[in-house]
């Protein structure tokens, strides 16, 4: 008696299953492709604020190398650089690099370097600093983000390269310093990332 | 217990609110109450989960035997969150990151489940549709309401970040009521969350008290006798 009601149990639960499956695989089937591409459009978007999407003729997600460099990168695992080129020549190389040393854990930026050595644009995109203290690093909050555009190793030279609490050049925010430190000592190590393997990236 | 659609439109939006007075799903109404349209967004996706679910369940109520009803339940509302969030992911993809780890998370919504189990299980079809949009209806409010208040203490703005959900024509919705406003950061903050629900509920109480004073002498010198305790 227990067994059979067991079974009829069973069996109804599995129906519900089966049902419940088919309902799941007919919705990814139908949206996999449109988030698919909504994911290459975020990416494409966040690249081409970095990168103006009319001085490279390359397509940006194809064209890419994994590089590690657990000290300069921000990350023991391979971080992924985007390569910009026109006409075949090399344009700039846009890192995915990591601020190991935020407030609240990794902050995760796009640094674009152009060839010549100077920076192209700096973006955030993803961090979990305080909102309203550590979040003013994002374009949409501020423009301190856009500050480092046209820098380079030489300019401003290494003490330049801090927050002015530490005697650099960039500004902090008013009770965040943790924050704009790592980004500024992320996108500093970069460049001197760049500066050591420009060949290997472009080879 | 009688059931009729007054009674149940009334339970959702005022006398049993999901946020103001069963207090259920309190996880996500704090978490992401930071702006008035993160709070929409996520009161959007529960009101469709809860609506859906309550149809669910009503339909199959008498096939559903008392052993397995909530695995059953757990079943179709888990179901039902992950078809929603690849719709989203799919439509409204930039809400859909800020909100994250929470649409999954609408599958531990307590509330979606008591309503299952409490209500659309023992009420015909019609009644646990009606149910599940006025209990959808009263959890969106109270969140748009946090949202709302968190969002002009906070930014000095409102409806910052429409055009996430109604595309880019939406981005004059966003008002900014506070020029040059530097910013209150508690209300932001995950204690403004809770700050500002219970000022919400303080409100509701002292509404419903005022209601009752009107109506009965006799609940005046009840409400009154435990105001002044």
């Amino acid at each position: 008696m227990i067994i059979k009601r067991m079974t009829q149990m069973g069996i109804l639960l599995g129906v519900f299953a089966i049902i419940g499956t088919a309902i799941l695989a007919i919705t990814h089937e139908q949206t996999k492709e449109r988030i698919a591409e909504n994911e290459r459009n975020v990416l494409l978007r966040n690249l081409h604020a970095v990168v103006t999407p009319d001085s490279h003729d390359n397509e940006l997600f194809t064209d890419t190398i994994e590089v590690t460099d657990a000290k300069l990168l921000g990350s023991k695992k391979p971080v992924t650089v985007y390569r910009a080129r026109l006409n075949g020549k090399p344009v700039a190389a846009i890192f995915s690099a990591i601020a190991p040393d935020g407030y609240n854990g990794n902050i995760k930026l796009l640094v674009a370097i152009k060839a010549d050595g100077t920076l192209s644009g700096v973006r955030v995109i993803g961090h979990r600093e305080t909102p309203g203290l550590g979040d003013y690093i994002e374009a949409e909050r501020s423009d301190w983000i856009t500050k480092f555009t046209g820098l380079s190793l030489i300019q401003p030279d290494e003490r330049g390269w801090r927050v002015k609490r530490d005697g650099g050049n960039f500004d902090q925010f008013t009770g965040a310093t943790i924050t704009p430190r790592a980004v500024v000592k992320a996108v500093y190590h970069c460049l001197q990332y760049f500066r050591q393997h420009q060949q290997d990236i472009f080879g | 217990m009688t059931t009729s659609y007054n009674t149940i439109i009334k339970d959702g939006l005022w006398d049993n609110n999901p946020g103001l007075v069963q207090l259920l799903g309190l996880c996500p109404l704090l978490a992401v109450t930071g702006t008035a349209i993160n709070g929409l967004g996520l009161g959007l996706a529960t009101l469709m989960v809860l609506v859906s679910s309550n149809v669910t369940v009503s339909l199959i109520r008498n096939l559903v035997r008392p052993e397995i009803r909530i695995p059953a339940f757990m079943m179709i509302i888990a179901c039902f969150v992950t078809a929603i969030e690849l719709l989203m992911n799919a439509f409204m993809h930039d809400l859909y990151k800020i909100l994250g780890i929470f649409i999954p998370l609408i599958v531990t919504n307590c509330s979606i489940l008591a309503r299952a189990e409490a209500f659309a299980s023992r009420n015909k079809v019609s009644y646990a549709l009606t149910d599940g949009f006025m209990m959808g209806l009263g959890f969106l409010l109270v969140l748009l309401a946090v949202g709302s208040l968190r969002e002009i203490l906070g930014h000095g703005t409102l409806f910052q970040g429409a055009h996430l959900m109604f595309g880019p024509e939406a981005r004059q919705l966003s008002i900014t009521l506070i020029e040059d406003y530097r910013g209150f950061l508690l209300a932001i903050l995950p204690p403004g969350a809770f700050l500002a629900l219970g000022l919400l509920i303080a409100l509701k109480n002292i509404i419903d008290n005022r209601l009752a004073q009107k109506t009965s002498k006799v609940i005046v010198a009840e409400t009154s006798a435990v105001t002044a305790n």
